[in-house]
């Protein structure tokens, strides 16, 4: 903590990643991504991978509120 | 150097501290509404044909205190992801900015994109007002939206970027947004209108709602931008992290 408190240095521009180094990790974040949010945006009754509406209703409230359509 | 690794694991973990605090701000400012148009639905409900009025699987109480605390860090999680792979790729690339200003302006082309530009078509709606039969052309008709909106802002960027060069900063910007806000303007008045929401229904509760539910993923972005940019600068203060590269290189 101590270290940390020194003067700001002036902000430098970073060096930018070489794409093809961002590129699996970029893979890895999407099919994550599109996991999770189908887990909240649009598991329902009838396209549903968990048998049921059991996880359509549980995270039903975020749902409307985060802007997904629903009922 | 930054690494992509690190700035994506960053992401989703500053994500989902992101989902926590959607949370807090959702059950202060949302549930109220949400449950005011359950209220709705009920007093109505017994008007219907009485078919098969759904049985509780999840009780409300779960719904809005688990249920909504899983599916927001859910999202800041996802979203959070994706968010630090967007800044791994913007780093260096957009403007001089530092790290922690390209974060920034990453969030908040991401809360327009994600967010807003869906909002000012298929705005969020409450519980009861919404047609069942018509969930899929309106889940379909949403992830357009976010699409378009993404498109949008990553066009101005590249467009922004391009024309800097002639014509200085500021005006590139200016142009390259102008262009977009145009070409959003005119999709939006294209696409199909979206009205269902039931006759009696508040309109003051139907702005409630939505006011919070925008603000929910305002709340959201707005800690991914500011905390992701305050802890890349800070880690690049304490610079001699060797920058780990990718498995599968
Ligand atoms: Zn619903």
């Amino acid at each position: 903590m101590a270290t940390i408190s020194a003067a700001p240095t002036p902000a430098t521009v970073p060096v930018a990643i070489p794409l093809r180094q961002i590129l699996p990790w970029a893979a890895f974040g999407a099919v994550l991504a599109v996991v999770l949010l189908y887990f909240v945006g649009t598991e329902q009754g009838i396209t549903s991978v968990v048998s049921g509406e059991t996880v359509h209703e549980f995270v039903h409230d975020g749902r409307h509120l985060l802007g997904f359509p629903c009922h | 150097m930054l690494s992509a690794r690190t700035l994506l694991i960053r992401g989703m973990v500053v994500g989902a501290i992101a989902g926590v605090v959607a949370y807090l701000f959702a059950t202060l400012f949302g549930e109220g509404p949400i449950s005011d148009a359950i209220a709705f639905e009920e007093a109505h409900a017994a008007a219907l044909p009485a078919g098969e009025h759904e049985h509780e699987v999840v009780s409300r109480t779960v719904q809005s205190t688990i249920g909504l605390a899983t599916a927001s860090i859910i999202y800041g999680i996802a979203l959070g992801g994706l968010y630090g792979i967007a800044v791994a790729i913007a780093a260096g690339r957009v403007g001089r900015l530092s790290a922690r200003a390209t974060a920034g302006l990453v969030a908040l082309g991401g809360f327009v994109g994600v967010a807003l530009v869906p909002f000012l078509k298929y705005p969020a709606n409450p519980p009861a007002t919404g047609n069942p039969d018509t969930l899929q052309q309106r889940t379909g008709l949403y992830f357009l939206m976010i699409v378009i909106g993404v498109a949008a802002v990553l066009g101005a960027v590249l467009v922004g970027r391009s024309l800097q060069p002639r014509l200085g900063t500021w005006n590139a910007s200016t142009v390259a947004l102008v262009g977009a806000a145009v070409l959003v303007g005119a999709i939006l008045y294209v696409l199909p209108a979206v009205n269902e929401v039931p006759d009696g229904f508040s309109p003051i509760l139907l702005w409630r709602f939505r006011l919070a539910s925008l603000g929910t993923q305002a709340v959201t972005w707005a800690t991914l931008g500011l905390l992701f940019g305050y802890l890349t600068e800070r880690s690049q203060r304490r610079q001699p992290v060797p920058a780990v590269q990718p498995v599968a290189a």
